[in-house]
């Protein structure tokens, strides 16, 4: 453990240190960005109302929305003179969400991924590949950073070009290596094409994240890479990667949460909800100089608990991440979250987690139908169409039984479904394919 | 006697077999018989070529599925009842099943080679020498 004092602090100390610092926080925000200052007066809220960590209710939610309107600077509370560092996350639509960081906040958030990889049994003896993209995404710094902090020998590799990232993996004898878990199964792949056996190289440890992925692509990912496999969760607006990492348990995510607070609530009516419900998480920063966030909505569907977790730890865990409340379709009144897909098709044996869900998209979240693409591989492959028409069958029953719609099943060929090396996009509308 | 066969995963729409056969013409392979099983959406290109571990490492190459399997061979008669006196009735008097067959001409005049697919091929190989 990177930190024992801290990562096994008894919870009533724990949570009078998160008191102590969500005051200051607010007090801080309070005087020195107008956005919370407006928010707060204008509900009646001033920063001695905050007198529990219940309290945290009353305090307005920070949207993505939020982020754009007052781009670039307009949540930052720290002068410019103060500020050693941009990141920025891939806005699809309008202006990119912008994230400040201090000395300080890096070294927090460097500390936040170093007991992460510490908590999978990294040590300073390992070489870390870091396979996420380098630049303004937090993936790649971030890990960097982390592992960097820990010790670690750090390859930046970046994302794309796997050839090259095979190359070095075996020659420098990488044991640990962090992308995104559908950038590991790429890698898996070019390894099989190229005639690598990952499962005899030095790779022993792995850390996956940027994007929700089901506990059979664990599965999947460990066995053709053979490695551990662990999840790690973050976001721009919250520092980035390193929010919540899994430990050797495996059972869900520790959230710091002497750096976060986190609540999770009913997505629809914004209440509060006790632990162990399955709602949106919702984040705070209590420990960030430049750019503390209150009650982001984060849009990830989890749940969390508080029991002291089998690794000795006490901090919070969250469940894997669900699906995104964003990336929820309703179908015929059904809610479903291209994860749950995910962990149905690859129940079906010779099933390759290569999928894309097509939708015709009605009215925002809401779809007629939805069309799902399998590619074909080997495993799967049979001279005899019966065999082909099983597996068809199969995939529609397991999916029909599971979510309760009927699902159209398309199996198509093989590397005909887009590759992402960031993340990965599962759904899209029918109109983007062109047909 | 048994051959080889390769079978290759090809969605239903235009252009698919070009792309198949393309790869095989640019091995300078010849095909002795091909046969395609379809659905609405996708179907199978069965080939039986004279060069088939070339072939299929060029089409596993070319990113396709690509399996190879054992079949029977054997000659029928270009006659009235040649199919079914020399290769239909002697597998079923055995209960052997047959899961797909197709045909083409023999270079010898008067012959037509018939492609099995069985449940069985080695026992299917004996009754069928």
């Amino acid at each position: 453990m990177l930190d024992n004092k801290i990562e096994t602090m008894d919870r009533k100390d724990l949570e009078e240190l998160q008191l102590k610092k969500l005051q200051a926080t607010v007090t801080r925000l309070y005087n020195g960005v107008t956005f919370y200052k407006n928010h707060m007066d204008a509900m009646g809220l001033k920063p001695e109302h905050i007198k529990s960590l219940k309290d945290v209710a009353n305090l307005p939610f920070t949207t993505k929305e939020d982020f754009r309107d007052t781009y670039p600077y307009g949540l930052c509370s720290v002068p410019k003179s103060e500020v050693v560092r941009i990141q920025s996350s891939s806005g699809t639509t309008g202006k990119p969400i912008v994230s400040c960081y201090t000395k300080n906040d890096l070294d927090l958030w460097a500390n936040s991924v170093a007991r992460g990889l510490s908590g999978i049994g990294v040590t300073n003896d390992d070489t870390v590949q870091v396979a996420f993209g380098y630049g303004l995404f937090t993936g790649g710094l971030g890990l960097h950073d982390g592992a960097q902090k820990l010790g670690c020998t750090v390859i930046p590799t970046s994302s794309g070009n796997t050839r090259k990232q095979l190359m070095l993996m075996m020659d420098l004898k990488t044991t640990t290596l962090v992308c995104t878990p559908s950038y590991a199964l790429i890698i898996a792949e070019t390894a099989k094409e190229l005639g690598i056996d990952l499962t005899q190289s030095s790779l022993k440890y792995g850390m996956f994240g940027a994007e929700p992925w089901s506990t059979n692509m664990r599965t999947d990912i460990e066995n053709k890479l053979g490695i551990k496999a662990y999840n790690i969760y973050g976001l721009t607006e919250m520092q980035g990667p390193g929010v919540a990492v899994e430990c050797t348990a495996k059972a869900g995510m520790h959230i710091w949460e002497d750096y976060f607070y986190p609540e999770i609530i009913n997505p629809e009516t914004g209440e509060v909800l006790p632990e162990g419900s399955v709602g949106e998480l919702v984040l705070t920063n209590i420990a960030r100089e430049a750019q503390p966030v209150l009650r982001y909505r984060t849009h990830d569907i989890t749940s969390i608990t508080y029991e002291k977790c089998a690794c000795g730890r006490t901090h919070a865990r969250i469940a894997q991440i669900n699906g995104r409340s964003d990336d929820m379709i309703k179908v015929k009144g059904v809610k479903v979250f291209p994860s749950q897909i995910e962990s149905i098709l690859l129940t079906v044996p010779g099933v390759e987690p290569q999928y894309q869900i097509v939708v015709d998209r009605r009215d925002g979240f809401v779809c007629d139908n939805i069309e799902v693409r399998v590619e074909v591989g080997e495993a799967a492959f049979t001279d005899r169409m019966a065999g082909l028409v099983e597996i068809k069958n199969k995939l529609n029953a397991a999916l029909q039984s599971a979510l309760g719609i009927k699902v159209d099943i398309k199996l198509v060929e093989p590397h005909t479904i887009s590759r992402f090396e960031g993340k990965s996009k599962r759904i899209v509308n029918r109109s983007e394919l062109g047909e | 006697m048994k051959i080889k066969q390769i079978s290759v995963f090809a969605e239903n729409k235009p252009g698919r077999l070009m792309e198949i056969l393309k790869v095989i013409e640019a091995e300078k392979i010849n095909l002795s018989a091909i046969s395609v099983a379809e659905t609405d959406e996708f179907g199978i290109v069965r080939m039986v070529m004279n060069n088939t571990d070339a072939g299929a490492a060029a089409l596993k190459a070319a990113g396709f599925t690509v399996r190879v399997d054992d079949l029977i061979c054997a000659t029928a008669p270009d006659v009235e009842g040649g199919l079914l006196n020399s290769i239909i009735k002697p597998l079923a008097a055995e209960g052997i099943n047959i899961d797909y067959f197709y045909t083409y001409l023999d270079k010898a005049p008067g012959l037509a080679q018939i492609v099995i697919k069985c449940d069985d091929v080695d026992k299917a190989e004996k009754i069928l020498a």
